[in-house]
């Protein structure tokens, strides 16, 4: 059974179709690119599994079950987690805080007012900047992180809740060449723990990275395969020398 | 080897989120030791005075947990205050009830029930409220209460309930005076502590989440809707046990602690000291009840403007509060999940593990 199954998913925003009836799997521990030209529908597909948004039609299971309509806080609870594509992370609270509050989503309410979990959660925050490279800003306000470091502060919120599924919606926009190597490096080794999803438009990242891509174009799935086939797929290049 | 050096970088990394507070605990413990010793200098009148700024205190703190903390737009602040008023006033004049066992816990329930059972409409609908729903939602309600003790013929109607027998506790009957004074001390000091609890706790980080993202917090799997209703009612709950204060202390209740007017006046007070910090919300009372009284014994017929002037000069220039003068924004973000005292062994080396 696929970890993640979308069968049919239509998204219809007043008279524009976003996405017309994709489907869209995602094995357990595969790491899965999704792109297109801009518009082609990417980000809504994410948005739909994530449960920012939810889709006109078709059904969407997640370790076998339906999650076509629940918020994105059930997901979330199931192993779902979203990057998002403009950075959500919390200006004012320190990098540190930041992780403790993707970490303790799951204490209870008890635990939260008592403050249990704080001293337990301490190492992870502290193993999760490490391996984040943001240890040296750990008491550091969020805002005052580069572009790049506040990416990989979103990505290790995404991460902090050790997701079966995690969702990655352009982790390298507007980073460096540098940020998007060691942001590769970062992402590389959650293979062992987690299936991914990425979307991306710089294709030499998603090249290096993906096992499996899935080409969009006007919300529908154009190719879908491993990284070989879509680089001789002759519907994929028509797409992008004409349009890209 | 490189366990060691891991263990080294985690203890010298700084796990505090910001230097420690040092302005805040120092107001608080100013105000607390003024507060303790003010009945000793203060003529009668002015027992009588200041206990009514410290029962408000209260009222300003519960808008602070759920503005400056949660985000949360309440103009309704003063319907848990006044409902809870109405409710132990009721309960000594029909079934004589007056102990301070009962009617005070009586005026938290009443606002605890009653700011749940608003929540359950503004907050806990399908689609997260925006702020202006919230707020006209909160301040609509509270027009409607004003309202209904106005048409009410068994709450009084526009003259409210009169001559409320003096509260007890045992054999002595608290009235204006010294010790009502040092009663609305201790609740105002017991619950600061509650929310200063609340707010520092790792309840407090999600909170702050919420103010900041409210729509990221629910894609960690945080239930949004069911935090801000529990601090809503907890604040209700502060607000109801200070109507109940109001009541008894001023010895009657009216369809004002019920309206709009007072619940807008709280907002002016917490803005005014400056909102989540709590104690900017005490001192917003203080300073605005005290320049009030100065100006409108000075100024009989323009006090009102000269007021209105000063709050929108602070509000236009310091719009985090009076408090921004002496505090920092760092230390007004606050520090989480504090566990007090004790510290931590990571790596081989201690590292300080408060927030």
């Amino acid at each position: 059974m696929a970890l993640l199954e979308a069968r049919g998913v239509t998204k219809i925003f007043g008279q524009l179709a976003a996405l017309g009836g994709v489907d869209f799997t995602v094995e357990e521990k595969q790491i899965h690119g999704l792109i297109g030209p801009n518009g082609s529908g990417k980000s809504t597909l994410l948005k739909c599994i994530a449960g920012a948004e939810l889709p006109t039609g078709g059904t969407i299971r997640f370790s076998g079950r339906d999650i076509t309509l629940a918020p994105p806080a059930e997901r979330a609870r199931v192993g779902l987690s979203l990057k998002f594509q403009l950075t959500s992370v919390m200006p004012p609270l320190s990098v540190y805080d930041n992780v403790l509050l993707a970490l303790q989503a799951r204490t209870s309410l008890p635990g939260l007012v008592f403050s249990r979990t704080r001293g337990v959660l301490h190492d992870r925050v502290m193993g999760l900047l490490e391996e984040f490279r943001l240890l040296e800003r750990a008491k550091a306000p969020a805002a005052i992180l580069s572009h790049g470091q506040q990416q990989w502060l979103e990505i290790t919120m995404a991460v902090a809740r050790e997701p079966t599924l995690l969702l990655l919606d352009e982790p390298t926009a507007g980073m460096s060449l540098e940020e998007r190597r060691a942001t590769g490096e970062l992402l590389r080794p959650l293979k062992r723990s987690c299936a991914m999803v990425i979307v991306e438009h710089d294709l030499d990242f998603i090249r290096e990275i993906c096992d499996v891509l899935t080409v969009l174009d006007q919300g529908r799935v154009l190719d879908s395969g491993t990284v070989e086939h879509i680089q001789k797929s002759a519907k994929v290049q028509e797409v992008y020398l004409t349009r890209v | 080897m490189i366990g060691k050096a891991v263990g080294a970088a985690r203890a010298a990394a700084p796990t505090r989120a910001f230097p420690r507070a040092s302005m805040i605990p120092v107001l608080e413990v100013c105000l607390l030791v003024i507060f303790a010793g003010l009945p000793i200098v203060l003529k009668d009148f002015w027992v009588v005075f200041v206990t009514r700024v410290l029962i408000l205190t209260l009222l300003s703190l519960s808008f602070d947990l759920v503005w400056g903390f949660a985000g949360i737009m309440s103009f309704g602040q003063a319907l848990f205050f006044g409902a809870a008023g109405y409710g132990v006033a009721l309960v000594a004049r029909d079934l004589g009830i007056r102990a301070i066992w009962v009617v005070l816990p009586l005026a938290l329930v009443i606002g605890l029930l009653l700011s749940f059972l608003l929540a359950c409409f503004v907050l806990l609908g399908r689609h997260p409220p925006s702020i202006i729903f919230v707020a006209l939602g909160t301040l609509t309600c509270s027009y409607a209460g004003d309202r209904l003790a106005r048409g009410w013929y068994y709450l009084g109607g526009q003259n409210g309930i009169p001559s409320i027998p003096l509260m007890t506790a045992g054999s002595y009957e608290l009235g204006e005076g010294v010790a009502y004074y040092y009663l609305a001390l201790v609740t105002v000091v017991g619950a600061y502590l509650v929310c200063r609890f609340l707010v520092r706790s790792q309840f407090g980080l999600a909170l702050a989440g919420i103010r900041i993202q409210e729509a990221r917090m629910a894609f960690f799997g945080y239930k949004v809707q069911t935090l801000k209703a529990i601090v809503f009612s907890v604040a209700g709950a502060i607000a109801g046990l200070a109507g109940g204060l109001y009541a008894f202390h001023e010895g009657f209740v009216w369809p004002n602690m019920l309206g709009v007017v007072l619940s807008t006046q709280i907002v002016l007070y917490a803005l005014f000291g400056g909102v989540g910090t709590l104690i900017g919300a005490v001192i917003g009372v203080v300073v605005i009840e005290i320049v009030s009284f100065v100006l409108a014994d000075n100024y009989q017929t323009v006090w009102p403007i000269l007021l209105g002037v000063l709050l929108l000069l602070v509000i236009l220039f310091r719009p985090g509060g009076l408090i921004s003068l002496v505090v920092p924004e760092r230390e007004r973000i606050g520090a989480f999940g504090a566990v007090s005292g004790r510290r931590k062994h990571v790596g081989g080396e201690a590292v300080d593990g408060t927030a």
